[in-house]
């Protein structure tokens, strides 16, 4: 019972019921097998369901203030896939949600509810604008520092929360979220200041960060017109890795006991502090690090600007907890939420309020949370059925 | 130093100062006692900001439809009703995730709060405020307990019937035992997941009063992501409080406080870093949480999902 605290409890359960191999739900379970395909029907017949219901809900919502919900897909369509060079744009963006996803999954299966991710982006880019502006170095010298630099200060904050925890006992998910608030001021006032971030030049426009660097930006290479920057590869190696050492290692599996069963991973000499601590760090690196990307290949400008992680953390949080902690499936999920991302920006020709998009990402979201518990629920119905 | 307590001593002389403080704290006050009651039937209720919010905009709507304050008021609490009653449902019913849900509904309400705010532009027609003769003449404390908005007066009683209803009622023991024991609770014969969700709706029922309070009672409109973050210091004001409602509502109290100070120290005449006092109240939260959190003892089965027979 005791196991069931990871931050995607359904499938902890699930991962926990398949442990004891003879006993007699394992039988049932090999009895239930002729209708498998009688199963996976309902699944996706569930989920197609409940993503239309979310969509309905969104194109009622926009009908009955006055817009038109067709042109709303499509602006947003055109905006995401269909209008030259926008591939290259959602992918650069899917790049840093897709980090923060790859650093979610790591706490998410130790059990750890990081949950201030936004922050963490913020400081990253800021610490990269930090080095960026300043360093005179050839380009790979510093593209590598200021990410690093952007990585380290997203690992520090989480780091803070990390040991609120352990030493004191103070929830990581209301830490992490309080350091968030603390990161916004923290990055405004840099802004404030010449010698950390502010601009040099004496313009009016307040708020904003020197420009870093030309040689500080990712690379980026063309595709049918589109320039993907570097940073998708960095994120996709980044999930890549991470995949594998959850899977395949040592660390990685007593970081997925510590999440399952901490009981038992006490009893086997799994350290709670060092390897949950860990977990929480790499969480917030990796989170540092997709404000780095955001900062040197995906946002348009060329600066740190105040709040500009504008909802990455929250969004990548998100698309770590759909892909319900499989780094294989936060790949395509970080591209759907990236394209929504994208294509809000061609709302503004429709003249329905850009925040819609905001509603839609929350409503799909809503409609897979929702999707995946009536699946549980039916199973469990099937299996009480089984049983009887 | 003499200029510093000349200071603190100027700070708290002052009328404005416990004014200000009951302003920001009865919000975080309304919203503690609701987070208070869903974590001790074991929910750490994260889209509370979510609710305090959806509460204020609701309040909006229905002040604006009707330009009556009671139904705003109405609106207010069936508003955080609406994002409990989702939260309670998908958490304690269907057994997703408590913290996913909370944080989906939480980025759903802003969204969709901005965006209707947008389209819709409510005008709000704001409570007034009601002077109790007698008390209102206190000095100090009686103008910022007994001056205010009469929504601020719901408090009063509020406080005794969540005591009352937590610590002396059936219900609010066997809402104690499925946040401490819920396999007992499950043996004993009580629907643990039922009061879990009852739990949340308090909560919702709590937090849309906050909001409207924000809304009609403090800041008379409705601003788009205004909350901006205070609903989790109403949840720090809970852990602080080591599970307690006096603690909770201490909690309130000093985190209110650091918020007053921003506004207090401009009315003063002081100069201060505006990042950091902005900042202050969630500094102090994780501070006052890093001092007190682990002495006390948290619910047992805190934010740990129920699945009967599993142990």
């Amino acid at each position: 019972m005791s196991a069931a605290t990871g931050i995607n409890g359904e499938i902890t359960s699930s991962e926990l019921n398949q442990q004891p191999a003879a006993t007699p739900t394992a039988e049932r379970r090999v009895r239930s097998t002729p209708s498998r395909w009688r199963q996976v029907v309902p699944t996706v017949l569930i989920y197609v369901v409940s993503i239309a219901v979310a969509l309905a809900l969104c194109a009622l919502l926009v009908s009955t203030t006055g817009g038109s919900a067709m042109k709303v897909f499509s602006a947003l369509l055109d905006g995401s896939l269909r209008s030259p060079g926008s591939w290259g744009i959602t992918i650069n963006t899917a790049a840093p949600l897709l980090a923060v996803a790859a650093g979610t999954i790591v706490a998410g299966k130790a059990g750890l509810s990081n949950i201030g991710q936004e922050g963490q982006v913020l400081l990253g880019a800021a610490a990269t604008a930090f080095i960026a502006t300043r360093l005179v170095a050839s380009g790979p010298v510093v593209i590598i520092i200021s990410l690093t630099a952007g990585a380290a200060v997203g690992g520090l904050w989480a780091l803070l929360a990390s040991v609120m925890k352990f030493s004191r006992k103070v929830p990581e998910v209301i830490s992490t979220l309080l350091l968030y608030f603390i990161a916004i001021q923290i990055t405004d006032f840099a802004l404030t200041k010449r010698w950390l971030l502010a601009s040099l030049s004496t313009d009016s426009r307040v708020n904003n960060g020197q420009p870093i660097k030309r040689n500080a930006r990712l690379p980026g290479f063309e595709l049918f017109g589109n320039t993907i920057s570097w940073g998708a590869f960095v994120a996709i190696i980044l999930t890549a890795v991470i995949g594998i050492a959850l899977a395949r290692t040592t660390t990685g599996f007593r970081l997925r006991m510590l999440g399952l069963n901490p009981r038992t991973a006490r009893r086997a000499g799994v350290s709670a502090a060092k390897i949950g601590g860990a977990a929480l760090v790499v969480s917030g690196a990796t989170a540092g690090l997709a404000g780095s990307l955001w900062l040197t290949g995906g946002v348009p400008g060329d600066r740190f600007t105040s709040g500009m992680s504008s909802n990455l953390g929250w969004q990548g949080l998100l698309v770590a907890l759909l892909a319900r902690q499989r780094a294989a499936l936060a790949i395509p999920m970080a591209f759907v939420f990236a394209a929504l991302r994208t294509g809000s920006q061609f709302l503004s020709a429709t003249g329905v309020d850009r925040r819609i998009a905001d509603v839609v990402q929350a409503m799909l979201v809503l409609a897979l949370l929702v999707g995946a518990a009536l699946e549980m629920v039916q199973k469990r119905r099937a299996e009480r059925m089984a049983a009887a | 130093m003499i200029a510093f307590g000349g200071a603190i001593w100027e700070l708290l002389s002052s009328d404005s100062t416990y004014a200000s403080t009951m302003r920001f704290s009865t919000l975080l006050a309304f919203a503690a006692i609701g987070e208070w009651i869903a974590e001790r039937a074991g929910t750490i209720n994260i889209s509370v900001e979510g609710m305090i919010l959806t509460g204020a905009f609701t309040a909006a709507l229905g002040s604006d439809l009707t330009g009556n304050v009671w139904v705003g008021l109405l609106f207010g609490v069936l508003g955080g009703f609406l994002v409990a009653y989702v939260q309670g449902t998908m958490s304690h019913r269907f057994g997703t995730n408590q913290f996913v849900v909370g944080l989906t509904l939480n980025v759903l309400a802003v969204g969709l709060t901005a965006f209707l705010d947008a389209q819709i532009e409510p005008k709000v027609g704001p409570a007034g405020i009601l002077r109790i003769p007698g008390l209102a003449s206190i000095p100090l404390i009686g103008p910022a307990l007994f001056e205010r908005t009469w929504i601020q007066y719901m408090l009063y009683p509020l406080i005794p019937l969540a005591w009352w209803a937590v610590y002396r009622t059936r219900w609010g023991l066997e809402l104690r035992c499925v946040g401490e024991n819920p396999q007992a609770g499950d043996v004993s014969g009580i629907d643990v997941s039922k009061r879990r969700r009852q739990g949340v709706f308090v909560c919702g029922l709590c937090a849309g009063l906050a909001g409207a309070y924000l809304t009609l009672g403090h800041t008379g409109s409705f601003t788009a992501n205004g909350l901006n973050g205070r609903g989790f210091l109403a949840l720090a004001a809970v852990i602080f409080g080591g599970w307690t409602l006096k603690g909770a509502l201490g909690g309130a109290l000093i985190f209110g406080f650091f918020q007053a100070l921003s506004s207090v120290f401009q009315a003063l005449g002081y100069k201060a870093n505006a990042q950091l006092l902005t900042a202050l109240p969630y500094v102090m939260a994780l501070i006052t949480m890093l001092v007190f959190a682990h002495r006390s003892r948290q619910p047992d089965a805190l934010a740990r999902p129920f699945v009967r027979g599993l142990t």
